[in-house]
């Protein structure tokens, strides 16, 4: 039998029962739209979060004080002051695969302006900090090489401080008190937004390292040194350019244990992403275990369909329909469903992740890749489901089937 | 003696239900010759549809042997049974057993549909050629239940016709329908009987075998009787003017 009068066929049987047709389908919808609009929110809030990660700055490796994992005893992550400045110009002046290197020195501080008054963390930091960073100058300057120098009292501040402190006014050329010390406005940064974590990225004052550390803090104390690397893929090498040049700068023995650690993007990103990835697995799973039940649907009503219809296979076998022919009818009456199937549960499920993800505020990825594969996974479903009610059908005896009552 | 397009040797058939045996045939031989119109009466329960169903290819025999059109059929499997029954046998039942919610013209079509050597060119037309020889010309997009018995049966005899068979086999064709139908049948029967066409039917009425140019008997699954018919009835004959056009 040709393919269009065989799809023709079974495209008859199953429109002399639209009713049934479609609730068979339903199974297969709800199936495959809970499957595609799941994996698309699942990726679109994974994109989101790497988003998110990536804004913390590229190829960003972050060394940070603290005991290693072997060694006897611990202090706690960061309990050891055992960064300085003297680090910071080590990496700089010895480091070959840096792109930027430069210290943060945190202090929390109530700052002032005129009447208003705000709590906010105020960063020492290298003018590189901007670009290891992603931060952009929305206006004014920020500072430069001269102004660590000099311990200049400059400072640029976040969207959230300027708002605060400066509602509906330019901050810039204003002056702000840190702990009592007067500061200089020169810039207000771009808003970055929330990080990964949840934190405000623009509740920040960024002001020269040597400012923050001998005017604010203890004159001594880096609490982290960030470094860009020159690329993604010399981030290993990186890394270990960094290990080996604080190794020496704190003479460290051979086999004793380093007293810094360097956190690295991919591993914020994994713990970010592994927490998503899991909850999209799992419940992936769940509309993966719709779909076995919408494509056993397709088999139970494929089998009451071969029995209802077994007169109508006897008189095809009696016209010469050979068992071959009846067999591939069957399995492309169960195609068509599933198919069908697939198709509508596609564009619900696309119209689904897009409701839920605008309501929810992720957004959702469309991969065409997950589309084939949701096409080709409901014909297989289609296949696997209606060989056997097939089978059984083409196995019939002539005169039985046209006996049959 | 024309050459034999049925032979049949020594046909026995067997049905093994829980504990009995039925022997619905007990070595039957016969022979039917091109271009014949033969009658097999009997009564009910003497094997006419067992000896039917063995001759359309429907079912096997316990033991026997069958030449078809030259043919041996015993030793053929299901499949290529199927291409036998396509190309070679056109059978009408008794029930017509159309394909229903399925329009005449698709229902004729359909056998065509399953000819893998597409020995036909254009199912459609040759479906709708099939349909206009039996007088349905005007109903091709009739489906069975808008269609009297008689047009029901007159479908099927254009399925079984538009193989271009080398025969046909009807059981019991006219045991469903009154007897002006019934004429309508025959009538057309003999038609394509004079056109060539070899022709089997089965009946258990003796007026309706009259019709054909032999009268085989069966009892208890033997031949008890195999004779020429003398009186033979011409069927267009006694068809209302109407009917008559209808089948010209
Ligand atoms: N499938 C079957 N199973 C068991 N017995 C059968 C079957 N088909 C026919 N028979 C028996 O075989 C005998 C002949 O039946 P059949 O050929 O149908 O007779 P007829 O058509 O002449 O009335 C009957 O006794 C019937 O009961
Ligand atoms: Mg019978």
């Amino acid at each position: 039998m040709k393919w269009q009068s065989l799809i023709k066929v079974a495209l008859m049987s199953l429109l002399r029962n639209p009713m049934r047709s479609l609730l068979t389908m339903l199974g297969m919808i709800i199936g495959v739209g809970s499957v595609i609009a799941l994996v698309a929110l699942g990726e679109g809030s994974q994109k989101d979060i790497q988003g998110q990660i990536s804004s913390l700055g590229t190829n960003l490796l972050i060394v940070m004080p603290g005991s290693s994992q072997m060694g006897g005893v611990r202090g706690g992550s960061g309990s050891l002051g055992t960064l300085s400045m003297a680090d910071v110009e080590t990496l700089r002046k010895n480091g070959r695969l840096f792109r930027g290197v430069s210290p943060e020195i945190r202090v929390q501080a109530q700052i002032i302006a005129g009447a208003s008054n705000w709590n906010s963390m105020v960063m020492g930091v290298a003018p590189e900090y901007l670009d290891i960073r992603n931060y952009q100058v929305a206006s004014g300057n920020f500072f430069g090489e001269r102004e660590v120098k000099s311990r200049a009292k400059v400072a640029v501040i976040g969207q959230t401080v300027a708002r605060e402190l400066f509602p509906g006014e330019d901050p810039v050329g204003a002056r702000i008190r840190i702990r009592n010390v007067p500061f200089l406005v020169t810039g207000v940064l771009s808003s970055k937004g929330q990080s990964a974590m949840g934190s405000d990225q623009d509740d920040i004052i960024l002001a020269p390292s040597t400012s923050v550390l001998y005017r604010l803090g203890d004159g001594k104390t880096v609490r982290s040194i960030n470094v860009s690397a020159v690329s993604e893929k010399d981030m290993e090498a990186a890394k270990s350019e960094i290990i080996t040049l604080l190794r020496g700068q704190h003479r460290l023995a051979p086999g004793e244990d380093d007293d810094f650690r360097i956190r690295d993007q991919t591993e914020i990103i994994q713990m970010a992403t592994s927490v998503t990835g899991t909850m999209t697995l799992l419940l992936s799973s769940v509309a993966g275990v719709s779909l076995l039940v919408g494509g056993i649907g397709i088999m139970n009503i494929m089998l009451v369909s071969v029995t209802e219809r077994t007169r109508e296979i006897g008189i095809r076998l009696a016209i010469g329909a050979r068992p071959l022919d009846v067999l591939v009818q069957f399995l492309i009456e169960a195609a068509i469903l599933s198919i069908f199937g697939g198709a509508v549960g596609i564009l619900t499920g696309l119209g689904t992740a897009w409701g839920l993800g605008s309501l929810l505020g992720v957004s959702s990825v469309i991969n065409p890749l997950m589309i084939v594969v949701a096409v080709l996974f409901t014909a297989v479903v289609g296949v696997f489901f209606g060989f056997y009610p097939a089978r059984k059908a083409s196995n019939l005896h002539p005169i039985d089937a046209l006996r049959y009552e | 003696m024309k050459d034999g397009i049925i032979e049949v040797r020594d046909l026995v058939k067997t049905f093994s239900l829980e504990d009995v045996q039925v022997h619905a045939l007990k070595g039957l031989s016969l022979t039917i010759r091109r271009g014949e119109y033969v009658s097999i009466m009997g009564t009910s329960g003497s094997g006419k549809s067992t000896l039917m169903n063995i001759l359309g290819c429907l079912d096997h025999p316990t033991s026997g042997t069958y030449l078809l059109d030259g043919t041996a059929v015993s030793g053929l499997n299901r499949t290529q049974l199927a291409g036998i029954r396509n190309e070679k046998i056109g059978f009408v039942f008794q029930g017509f057993n159309l394909l229903s919610r399925t329009t005449a013209l698709e229902n004729v079509e359909l056998p065509l549909l399953y000819d893998r050597r597409h020995r036909i060119g254009n199912p459609k037309k040759a479906a709708e050629e099939a349909l206009v020889r039996v007088g349905l010309g005007e109903r091709l997009k009739h489906e069975p239940n808008q269609l009297s018995g008689g047009q029901q049966q007159r479908v099927a005899i254009a399925r079984a016709l538009v193989t271009q068979p080398s025969i046909i086999l009807a059981d019991e064709p006219t045991g469903n329908l009154d007897s002006r139908t019934t004429q309508e049948i025959l009538a057309l029967f003999q038609k394509v009987n004079a056109d060539g066409m070899t022709l089997v039917m089965v009946t258990h009425d003796p007026d309706v075998a009259r019709y054909a140019e032999r009268i085989v008997e069966l009892r208890d699954g033997l031949v008890l009787r195999d004779e020429a018919v003398i009186d033979r009835c011409k069927a267009v004959l006694e068809l209302p003017p109407a009917a008559k056009e209808n089948l010209s």
